[in-house]
């Protein structure tokens, strides 16, 4: 691994264009929406419905990325559906799509596939909404930080151990991100970082599947800050975890999840004061209430995302956990009129 | 908005602003920089090691350095571990880790393990490119800043030249080829000692300050950093001045542009605080500034030094905690590591709980010597620490011996008796000291005889002792023939015990051809060095491994013994006549040289002990302690480096104390007479006229068949034939008698470390003055190089004019020729060194030559010589032939026992 002075695809090229006219839009939340199609362990299995060709005799209920191989039109109902309301990159629905996170419905076995059909049906969304309105969109493959920690023991006893490896995290998600590039993603999602570390295997994973694609694909960062410390579950703040990821040369950096966008605001604002790429910010539709679900209407966190905007601190915005196409739609409106965050821009973009 | 800077991170960022002119990085969890904190590693004492870490951090420092490279530990799983409990101390975290080894495996897993973003120190071009770029590479794709070291497929960079080209190209592969960002680049252009006596080292200061400002100046963003306690090697134990010299050093090494290093924050005086009178005094080290007081910096420091030195260092109290351990773990740490300061009272503690004192040698001591010989075994120990062991087991047991012959305890089981002697006519002894020690080391009982030991004296004593193994060393190439003399008298008294062959003479084609078939009941052995010893005999007292081994080794003695033959056979020679005819043709017309500004001998006696140290050459005596590598790299080799650093820094103390009070009392004669070639002879005459003949020296002509052009060479080619007025000279030096008695003391205290510590320095010397006064010879005495102006360090080289062959060397390999030289110039009487029977120098450390001076003179080995040229030789210098034979029988090459009709021929 000698260099990593390698082309950029196309989408950099376009993305940033993009980038530059206005603020882009990003979906919501998949899980929200798949809640509300009330499947049952037939439906996660494909019984009756699509066929799924790897097997388990682990329950899988609840693992929703599956549903890319038993319940494929569904999945793509949903990305349409964040597509036609506004949103101009969409994640796939391969959150969970690794070996190790995986392993808790024992279904290691289908992850290539998950993350090259997962990338696949977003496309096709895509593609329905694009042949409509003519508008580009955007595949973000979508990487999520696994059920484990690489810097933290989750034994209180032993804080010495550790439950994975870098190496573990860096093959895991090596094949996740071969698996989106086959599938067509556009570009790579690292989110909802707890821990700094686990993202640096999937940054490192990501340098060596771009040097065997022969072509660098735009990466956005995407952190955690868990609670009112304003630090990330391992205990980094905003700028110390930029620092760690920087070196990914990142599209974007930024925050998702866990908190609403109000109490998102002064991480992001810290954030956007060092970082000298894209900001990007997609938080919860508030803090769940007693039912774990999410109160505000869209027009109550399109309001406080436009807070963002108004004061210059975002280049793109979504919605995490509790935001639907209805949300997107609300945010995508609010924050048409405002300038994106203005950027030195760098020298690859 | 966003200038390129250094951003690192732990749990918080840290970046070098230009607010922060200096970044302080903690050195105190690095167990190379630290004893407390490798002893609470090598012990697994996490938590304190935590500990040491979190007061680091707590006292300021912005960065922690973190270092596991210790021979006795895996400095992988130690790194993998203390990053993974550093990573659950938050107030540890939050400061970025420097990741800190010689060893990229180690580097790799440390960036495995650290969510923030580190540096990695260090990376550089010593393996070339390729490896370069790949972990370069690496570093980028983990996410962390880089310290490149100035050190190139040639080695560390010392001048501001090497220093900032190998930067420069280093900047440029990382910026261009793998795309690293500039900002994040820290480059160490290595700081070395000043002040150590030695003239080449005295720009160090000045190259590293001003390469700093250069690289800041030129590669646009980088950072430059340097460990700068290496600085004050020199000035180990005198903490004041260390502190001095290093806030001199930082104050205008800052300036310059270095805004990183590695300083024990408690190791560093306020410069404005500093007394006046020493900071110029370490300003004019440092700056390499000629002193307003006079004389060289380093002796206006030396001076100003002894009434700075300040009390007691803190460190000491703490390095103690294996004192709180049980008495046999005490010893054994004491063993290991070469402790003697509490042994006394260690071993009588042992001694009163053991029911009699030789179950202590046999417990806990011999326990602790086993650590030593496995580690030594694995390569995780080196000699200079193995003889240090050694010196802690002797005085163990002499604190135990007065006991043991109180209670009339028998004698110890050891693993063997082992005889060892120099034969007859030898005085050299270092190697063969060593390989007693190692042996020692091992539970062997070791006899040893001494120097010039004669056959006789091995055959009694060896019965006497009922010896296991007798052991023969030597130097010179008569010793070879003494060693098969004594293998021929073994064979005839019939003994039957192992007989090793070791020494620089010495090889395994002479001990296979020409010892071995001399000895068949038991077996002659070649042993390559001391690291082999222990193996070899341990073989061959096994009852199990024995015969197998001595199989092993005949079958390859026999198949070696043929290839050489074979090989001999295969060169041809050249007759006498036809290597005359083919001597090299130096055109004399026109030739001139000056006339010495003597003749006849003259006695050298204004010699300056530190000026001779500074022309010492430090490789030769690494490599006596068996540590294979180029001084000064070999300071920082990744296998050597620490070993050689403490023997390095305890030659240095004892180097000290011989300048200091005066240890060696050195002698030299030097002599110049007119001189011309006469066939393969050198006349010498009286004066000028050059009528009254004085002497001849006899010189050897290479026989071997060689290419057009090349032609057969003997020393007398290089002097002019009669009617050109030519001259030789020659000389003696030596350090003095003084190191026999010096050693001998050391060894009677049970110090064999210092004892032979003392013979390598002695030896040292010689050279070192041999190298000294042909320099003076040629600038001055003899005065054909009046403008020469080497360095000591490019002398090494040899890039002057003129050779200076010692009889029994390569280029005229009979030892007789000194006698010659040692009448020409009355040497005995002038230098109290005395040639022994074999024609060695005693006492060892000597060194006598010739002087020649045409230009196209050079060094060259004459090889084999045939009959014909020895019997011509043996006429010619009026000696027998056998005796002649005898005295060249290692170039021979015939059997002289075999019948003369091949030289016939």
């Amino acid at each position: 691994m000698h260099s990593f002075i390698l082309p950029p695809t196309k989408t950099v090229a376009d993305l940033t264009r993009a980038a530059r006219e206005r603020i882009l839009i990003l979906d919501g939340a998949m899980g929200t929406q798949i809640q509300t199609l009330g499947l049952d362990e037939d439906d996660f299995r494909g019984h009756g419905g699509q066929c799924c060709s790897f097997h388990s005799d682990h329950p899988q209920k609840g693992n929703n990325d599956l549903l890319i191989l038993t319940q494929p039109k569904a999945i793509e109902d949903i990305h349409y559906a964040f597509a036609m309301a506004g949103a101009d990159i969409v994640e796939t629905n391969t959150f969970s799509s690794t070996t190790i996170a995986q392993a808790d419905y024992a279904m290691e076995q289908a992850v290539f596939d998950l993350n090259v059909e997962g990338a696949r049906v977003a496309r096709r969304a895509l593609d329905r909404a694009t042949a409509e309105d003519g508008r580009p969109r955007w595949v973000a493959g979508a990487v999520g930080p696994t059920n484990r920690t690489a810097s933290i023991s989750p034994d209180v006893n032993d804080p010495g151990y550790r439950a994975v490896t870098f190496d573990d995290l860096r093959r895991a998600y090596g094949q996740q991100i071969r698996g989106l590039i086959a599938g067509g993603a556009d570009l790579i999602l690292i989110e909802t970082i707890f821990d700094t570390l686990n993202a640096k295997a999937a940054i490192f994973a990501c340098f060596e599947a771009f040097a065997e694609h022969g072509a660098r694909l735009p990466i956005m960062i995407s952190g955690t800050i868990t609670d009112a410390s304003g630090r990330t579950l391992s205990g980094q703040t905003p700028t110390a975890f930029w620092h760690s990821v920087r070196h990914a040369r990142p599209f974007s950096v930024g925050l998702n999840c866990a908190l609403g966008a109000d109490a998102m605001r002064p991480h992001l604002a810290e954030l956007a004061g060092v970082a000298d790429t894209r900001i990007c910010a997609y938080p919860n539709a508030g803090l769940p209430n007693a039912f774990g679900k999410y109160d505000e209407e869209p027009e109550d966190t399109a309001a406080k995302v436009e807070v963002f905007a108004r004061e210059g601190l975002v280049n793109l915005v979504g919605g995490c956990c509790g935001t639907t196409p209805e949300h997107i739609r609300a945010i995508a409106e609010h924050v048409a009129s405002y300038a994106p965050r203005q950027i030195e821009e760098t020298a690859d973009a | 908005m966003h200038k390129p800077l250094l951003r690192l991170s732990g749990l918080e960022p840290f970046v070098l602003t230009s607010d922060i002119p200096f970044v302080n990085v903690g050195e105190r969890t690095n167990v190379t920089g630290s004893a407390r904190f490798r002893k609470l590693i090598t012990n697994r004492d996490y938590a304190a090691a935590l500990d040491v870490a979190r007061d680091q951090v707590e006292n300021g420092a912005q960065i922690i350095d973190i270092n596991m490279d210790e021979g006795l530990i895996d400095s992988k799983q130690a790194m993998i571990e203390f990053l993974n409990l550093v990573a659950a101390e938050p107030d540890i975290a939050r400061v970025p880790i420097m990741i800190d080894s010689s060893k990229w495996e180690v580097i790799e897993a440390g960036l495995q393990c650290v969510q923030g973003k580190p540096v990695v120190n260090s990376i550089s071009l010593k393996e070339g490119e390729e490896s370069f770029l790949h972990q370069a590479g690496l570093c980028l794709a983990y996410g962390a800043a880089v310290v490149v070291m100035a050190f190139d497929e040639d080695g560390q960079a010392d001048s501001f030249k090497r220093k900032t080209e190998i930067c420069a190209r280093a900047y440029k592969l990382l910026t261009e080829t793998v795309g690293f960002p500039p900002e994040d680049i820290i480059f160490d252009p290595n700081i070395f000692a000043v002040a150590t006596g030695i003239e080449e080292h005295d720009n160090y200061g000045v190259d590293f300050i001003e390469a700093t400002r250069w690289i800041r100046q030129n590669l646009p963003h980088c950072h430059v950093s340097g460990g700068v306690s290496n600085l004050s090697f020199s000035f180990r134990g005198n903490e004041s001045v260390r502190e001095a010299m290093h806030a001199v050093f930082l104050y205008h090494a800052i300036k310059a542009g270095m805004d990183m290093g590695i300083v024990n924050a408690g190791q560093l005086a306020v410069y404005d605080q500093i007394d006046p009178e020493l900071r110029e005094a370490c300003e004019d080290v440092v700056l390499n500034r000629a002193p307003n007081a006079g004389g060289t910096a380093t002796e206006r420091l030396l001076d100003v030094a002894e009434r700075f030195r300040g009390g007691a260092r803190e460190e000491k109290k703490r390095d103690l905690a294996w004192r709180e351990w049980p008495v046999e773990k005490r010893l054994e740490h004491a063993l290991v590591n070469g402790i003697t300061e509490f042994v006394d009272q260690d071993t009588e503690e042992a001694r009163l709980a053991a029911s009699k004192p030789l179950d202590v040698i046999e417990g806990p001591l011999m326990a602790g010597m086993n650590v030593v010989g496995d580690l030594f075994g694995a390569g995780k120990m080196f000699l200079p620490q193995v003889v240090k062991s050694a010196r802690v087991m002797k005085q163990a047991v002499a604190v135990l011996l007065p006991h043991m012959e109180a209670e009339k305890a028998g004698g110890r089981d050891s693993a063997g008796r082992v005889l060892m002697a120099t034969v007859k006519g030898d005085v050299h002894d270092i190697g063969k000291n060593i390989v007693g020690v190692v042996l020692a080391c091992n539970n062997y009982e070791i006899i040893d005889l001494g120097v010039m030991v004669p056959p006789q004296k091995i055959l009694e004593e060896a019965k006497a002792h009922n010896v296991d193994v007798i052991g023969l060393s030597g130097l010179i190439t008569p010793s070879l023939d003494e060693m098969v003399h004594l293998a021929t008298e073994l064979e005839r008294e019939g003994f039957d015990v192992p007989l090793l062959i070791g020494g620089a003479t010495t090889s395994k084609v002479h001990t296979a051809v020409k010892i071995s078939p001399r000895y068949t009941r038991n077996q002659a052995i070649y042993v390559t060095d001391a690291s082999r010893a222990v193996g070899v005999v341990s073989s061959l007292l096994s009852e199990t491994q024995r015969q197998g081994y001595i199989d092993g080794i005949r079958s390859e003695y026999a198949e070696v013994a043929e290839r050489h033959e074979r090989a001999e056979r295969a060169k041809t020679r050249l007759p006498l006549a036809a290597a005359r005819a083919n001597a090299k043709q130096i055109d004399w017309t026109g030739y001139e040289v000056p006339e010495p500004s003597f003749t006849g001998a003259k006695v050298i006696d204004d010699w300056d002990l530190a000026e001779i140290a500074s022309y010492i050459d430090w490789t030769p005596f690494f490599q006596t302690w068996e540590l294979k590598g180029v001084y000064p790299r070999i300071l920082e080799d990744e296998t050597y480096g620490e070993a050689a650093r403490n023997l390095f820094g305890d030659a240095q103390a004892m180097l000290q104390q011989i300048i200091g009070e005066e240890w060696f009392g050195p002698r030299a004669v030097v002599g110049f007479w007119p001189a011309n070639r006469e066939q393969d002879d050198i006349r010498l005459f009286t004066d000028a006229t050059r009528t009254e003949p004085l002497a001849t020296l006899h010189t050897l002509r290479q026989q071997t068949s060689k290419r057009r052009d090349s032609p057969n060479l003997a020393l007398a080619d290089f002097v002019a034939p009669a009617g050109v007025l030519d001259y030789v000279g020659g000389f003696v030096v030596t350090a003095g008698p003084e190191e026999q008695a010096l050693a001998e003391s050391f060894e009677k205290a049970g110090d064999d470390y210092a004892a032979i510590m003392v013979k390598a320095l002695a030896d040292r010397f010689a050279e070192a003055m041999a190298e000294m006064l042909h320099e003076r010879v040629r600038r001055e005495l003899w005065g054909y190089a009046p403008d020469e102006a080497f360095t000591p360090e490019e002398l090494i080289r040899e890039p002057y004019r003129g050779i200076r062959p010692a009889p029994g060397y390569p280029a005229q390999p009979d030892h007789t020729e000194k006698r010659t030289l040692f009448d020409l110039l009355g040497a005995e009487v002038a230098t109290g060194v005395e040639l022994t029977e074999s024609m060695a120098m005693w006492p060892g450390s000597s060194v006598s030559g010739l002087y020649i001076g045409h230009p196209d003179a050079y060094y060259f080995g004459v090889a084999k010589v045939e009959r014909d040229q020895v019997a011509d030789y043996a006429a010619r210098k009026g000696m027998q032939l056998e005796e002649a034979e005898r005295w060249l029988a290692p170039i021979l090459n015939y059997r002289p026992d075999e019948a003369a009709a091949v030289a016939a021929e």
